[in-house]
């Protein structure tokens, strides 16, 4: 009997096969390898069978404590939003889950179709010309943004990053920077534009990391006249309500795609996404399917412009990327396909109602305010008397999760806002809202009552 | 007719649905329409509620057409079912994809992951001790294994992990005060692409020394090139001939002696499960594809992960946050806890994504680890050398083998003499789509003519590798007689071969509605 459950070999099955090798043992096979680095003991513990298994990951999963199970207004890239039935139903059949890149084109039209088909309506969601299959995540998208500016300014090597561009990318991009070891300049939105003299490209997030909108129009064209280019971070469901990104002079688009129909997973697998203008594809990294004919004519599909990638062009390569998260990509063409045109407007629609309508009550509690520059879309950050970091755990002790803006700041220190965020989707209910807001009035009220004493 | 792989030979092509106007180059019916001409406008589900309010201002709204297909939700999952009946899959057939290792991926991988799908990585290490304690157990299985110290779960594929372990060397050079000078990463000429091109995105000259007769690394070649100005050497063992470097230790003595760091790509890493680690071998650091060693699905592409094991010496450079385990065994990360200051940085490179990378492949990583335990995962490497060995066997009498001594979990054949008698191994990897098999990866590595790299991991059984070999065979002796016969190939998948010069000289990468 096999001691992995998923061996297939009988005992005689393993005989016969030593007997055609011509050897009595695997060990016989195993000669190059210095004896005494032969492994004795791992000491990995015993095996268990499929219900233990079940029955451990159970109890590790109960001490989490789910968005679903209460009041919960964390997001930023990545959001709660819901996700039809049809969505893992469909991009988790093993013909998609289990399969590889699609090297051998004939047997694998099924991936290269759907990453075609997800290329096509992403680039109608962000009006770009061209989206590729997929990146890690909206970080490291943001990351191969900067890096693609840079092989595409002849020489420039600055790359400015607007402040409110979500901290999770900004720490990402100055990380990917030392390698190339560009000069990473962060800025507020409002200075990108006075800051476009020698940059390879200006990044701005719309809407930001805090969720305001931001008009991008004129950094786009500040950058141009500088001769840089424009990256904005975007978010898909911002992109049905709000003018995107190709509409607003963006050279590369990059964004995170989870929130359309990803779950959340604490992280990942997410969806990279990664757009640009047709005339700059040749330095896009990652791959991208393209439509073609096969011998007879018919309409097929292929990765395509594979010199820019590293198994031809190694070192030469616009990127190291392999591996991507195609299966991601998927997801995301399931879910825009199965909500079409209005059902991602009224997804979108019902979290800029939410936010707006929950922002207007909580204003209206003593010592609170809504702390953006301007107008946001569907998330807000919650200034009030009481530090932002003391908030939230205040709040959790009531079983309410949110974020506070400090940690976007985290960099050794903590400086800059002190407030919370608070973002709504479709799934914020009427319930979570009032749990918030009595919340939030109980604990500042306190607070005030405790000061004034 | 279906092989013993269950994989179907020829799949029904649905020639009734065809392009409603299928544009200029194409002759044939589609085997599947594109959503955008399966859509009409009107037509949609209703997955979510209107909304009546949620306008926006009006400088900011909208203007620009959102041109998405109207579909009716049965519409779609026909769609995506036909789209998926056209795949070869793993859970359909034997993959033999080399360097890839296709194993079988465990359906209750998938099942626990989903346990942890409703948690968003900003929230409170007080809500997420779950999360927590998994990674860290995690964390400490994967050290098991590879004999390393420390680890990240943060890259998000192997190629992000040799990013990462590069970065840290220059890092660590740096702290060292030498970084100025060690301009050079040195990759043998059988590497995967991905190392010299993460070398080059750190901004590292690349050197590529040769491999010996017997497919090593060849050792003088490699000190010739080795000097004060390399920073590192990336390897990968068993290297991508599939052969175990036979001198790994005196190649690794070697690059530490001007400095330098080795650098482990952990790819094949299912050959030496439970067989030797990295970490006693000389090696600095490994990252592991946990989507190829531990049974993680590949996803059409992906998501994988690639945690970086590395040794004490590198540890401070590692990106952060690390997970700290309390005597009380509660969990927290040691940058981010609310109730007091962070620690510093330090050394750290910083930050490549998410805190704990992709979890939700890592909590299908751990499960299989947890469901094979010790005497599991042993024997894994072992039956994946014994398939390769056994399957070369098979197959020593009608090909070539690049380098003929025994291989760990994979070989590397040449069709060179079928290149000879007017085949090629393109016309090869074709023919055996044909026979209902995947394909090997070919023309990889670089260094073997007409290569058919093969791998055929530890969960087929004994008659699939059978059958594997017999359609291999066949496929010989098919050229012996008639090397034209295979040109044609293949002529029983959804579609034959596709012309991927036209995509690229004239690239169509979106479908733009009217």
């Amino acid at each position: 009997m096999a001691d992995n459950p998923y061996s297939p070999h009988t005992d005689a099955d393993r005989a016969a096969m030593l007997d055609r090798i011509g050897v009595r043992s695997v060990d016989d096979l195993l000669t190059a390898i210095p004896k005494d680095a032969r492994v004795k003991q791992l000491g990995v513990g015993p095996g268990m069978s499929e219900q233990e298994v079940q029955a451990h990951l159970e109890k590790l999963a109960a001490m989490n404590k789910t968005a679903g199970s209460g009041p919960f207004f964390i997001g930023g890239a990545i959001q709660r939003r819901y996700i039809p039935a049809a969505v893992p139903v469909l991009a988790l059949r093993g013909e998609f889950l289990t399969a590889y890149t699609p090297y051998q084109p004939e047997v694998s039209q099924g991936t290269l179709q759907a990453v075609f088909e997800y290329q096509s309506l992403m680039a109608e969601l962000l009006a770009m010309d061209v989206v590729n299959s997929s990146m890690y995540d909206g970080s490291s998208a943001t990351a191969e943004a900067a890096l693609m500016a840079v092989r595409l300014s002849s020489g420039r090597k600055k790359v400015v990053l607007a402040t409110e561009v979500d901290f999770t990318y900004r720490r990402t991009v100055r990380t990917y920077a030392r390698g190339a070891e560009l000069d990473i300049v962060e800025v507020p939105t409002a200075d990108l534009a006075g800051n476009a003299d020698g940059a390879a490209c200006l990044v701005v997030q719309h809407p930001d990391a805090f969720g305001s909108l931001v008009d991008v129009r004129p950094i786009a064209d500040a950058a141009h006249a500088a001769g840089a280019l424009l990256v904005q971070v975007t978010e898909p469901h911002a992109c049905a309500l709000l003018e995107p990104p190709g509409a607003l002079g963006a050279d590369i688009a990059v964004g995170e795609g989870q929130p359309l129909g990803i779950p959340m997973s604490y992280g990942g697998p997410h969806l990279g996404i990664f757009a640009c203008r047709e005339a700059l594809v040749r330095q896009m990294p990652g791959r991208i399917a393209g439509q073609t004919v096969d011998a007879n004519g018919t309409r097929g599909f292929v990765n395509t412009l594979q010199t820019r990638e590293q198994h031809i062009r190694r070192e030469k390569a616009t990127s190291n990327i392999c591996t991507n998260e195609a299966l991601a990509a998927i997801h995301a063409a399931i879910y825009l396909s199965l909500l079409g045109p209005e059902g991602v407007r009224a997804a979108a629609r019902a979290g800029v109602a939410r936010a707006h309508s929950l922002a207007k009550r909580l204003a209206a509690i003593p010592g609170c305010r809504i702390a953006n520059d301007g107008t946001f879309f569907d998330r807000f950050t919650l200034a009030t008397e009481m530090g932002g970091w003391d908030l939230r755990l205040a709040l959790l002790e009531r079983g309410i999760q949110v974020e506070a803006s400090a940690s976007h700041y985290v960099d050794g220190k903590r400086r800059g806002r002190d407030d919370v965020m608070i973002q709504c989707t479709e799934l914020t209910t009427e319930a979570d809202a009032d749990a918030l807001v009595d919340a939030v009035a109980e604990i500042t009220g306190s607070r005030q009552t405790v000061a004034a004493r | 007719m279906t092989t013993v792989t269950g994989a179907p030979v020829q799949r029904a092509k649905r020639a009734s649905q065809t392009i409603p106007d299928s544009g200029a180059d194409t002759h044939g019916p589609a085997l599947e329409p594109l959503l955008f001409e399966l859509a009409r406008p009107g037509r949609s589900g209703r997955h979510v509620r209107a909304e009546k309010t949620g306008d926006v201002p009006e400088k900011f709204a909208r203007k620009t057409p959102l041109r998405l297909p109207e579909l009716t939700e049965p519409q779609v999952v026909r769609h995506y079912t036909h789209l998926a009946q056209l795949n070869y899959s793993v859970d359909a057939g034997m993959y033999p994809l080399g360097s890839c290792t296709m194993k079988y991926n465990p359906k209750i991988n998938d099942r626990a992951a989903a346990l942890f799908a409703d948690l968003h990585p900003r929230q409170s290490y007080r809500t997420t001790q779950g999360v927590l304690a998994l990674a860290y157990e995690l964390e400490q299985l994967l050290l098991k294994v590879t004999g390393m110290d420390f680890v990240t779960l943060q890259p998000q594929a192997g190629a992000q992990s040799e990013f990462t372990a590069l970065l840290m060397f220059k890092a660590y050079h740096q702290k060292r005060g030498d970084a100025a000078t060690r301009r050079r990463i040195i990759v043998p000429d059988s590497a995967h692409g991905t190392n010299p091109a993460s070398a080059a995105m750190c901004g590292y000259e690349v050197t590529t020394v040769k491999s010996d007769a017997r497919g090593n690394v060849d050792l003088e070649a490699l000190k010739s090139a080795l000097g004060p100005d390399v920073a590192g050497f990336m390897l990968t063992n068993p290297n991508t001939i599939g052969l175990f470097e036979e001198r790994v230790r005196e190649v690794c003595d070697a690059v530490h002696a001007v400095g330098a760091l080795v650098y482990g790509d952990g790819a094949n890493m299912n050959a030496l499960l439970g067989i030797a680690r990295p970490g006693d071998l000389g090696f600095d650091c490994v990252h592991i594809n946990v989507h190829k060693t531990f049974s993680t699905p590949h996803g059409a592409g992906g998501p994988g992960a690639g945690p970086l094991c590395v040794k004490a010496h590198l540890r401070s450079f590692l990106p952060k946050p690390w997970i700290v385990k309390e005597a009380d065994g509660s969990y927290h990360y040691d940058t981010a806890r609310e109730d007091r200051e962070p620690e510093r940085v330090g050394d750290s490179i910083g930050k490549i994504g998410k805190t704990l990378g992709n979890f939700g492949v890592l909590a299908r990583a751990y499960t299989y680890m947890k469901t094979l335990g010790e005497e599991g995962l042993v024997e894994t490497g072992r039956d994946a050398v014994l398939a390769a060995n056994y399957l070369l066997a098979l197959l020593r009498g009608k090909y070539d083998v690049a380098y003929d001594r025994p291989c760990m979990h994979e070989f590397v054949l040449t069709a060179a003499r079928q290149k000879k008698q007017g085949s090629s191994a393109l016309d090869i990897s074709k023919a055996l789509l044909d026979e209902g098999f995947h394909s090997p990866t070919v023309y990889f590595p670089l260094i073997v003519p007409e290569a058919l790299m093969i791998e055929p991991t530890e969960t087929e059984p004994k008659e699939t590798l059978d059958a594997f070999a017999a359609a291999m065979i066949r496929i010989a002796e098919r050229i012996e007689k008639d090397p034209a016969a295979v040109h044609e190939a293949p002529t029983k998948t959804p579609l034959r071969r596709l012309d991927e010069v036209g995509a690229a000289r004239k690239p169509v990468l979106r479908y733009r509605p009217a």
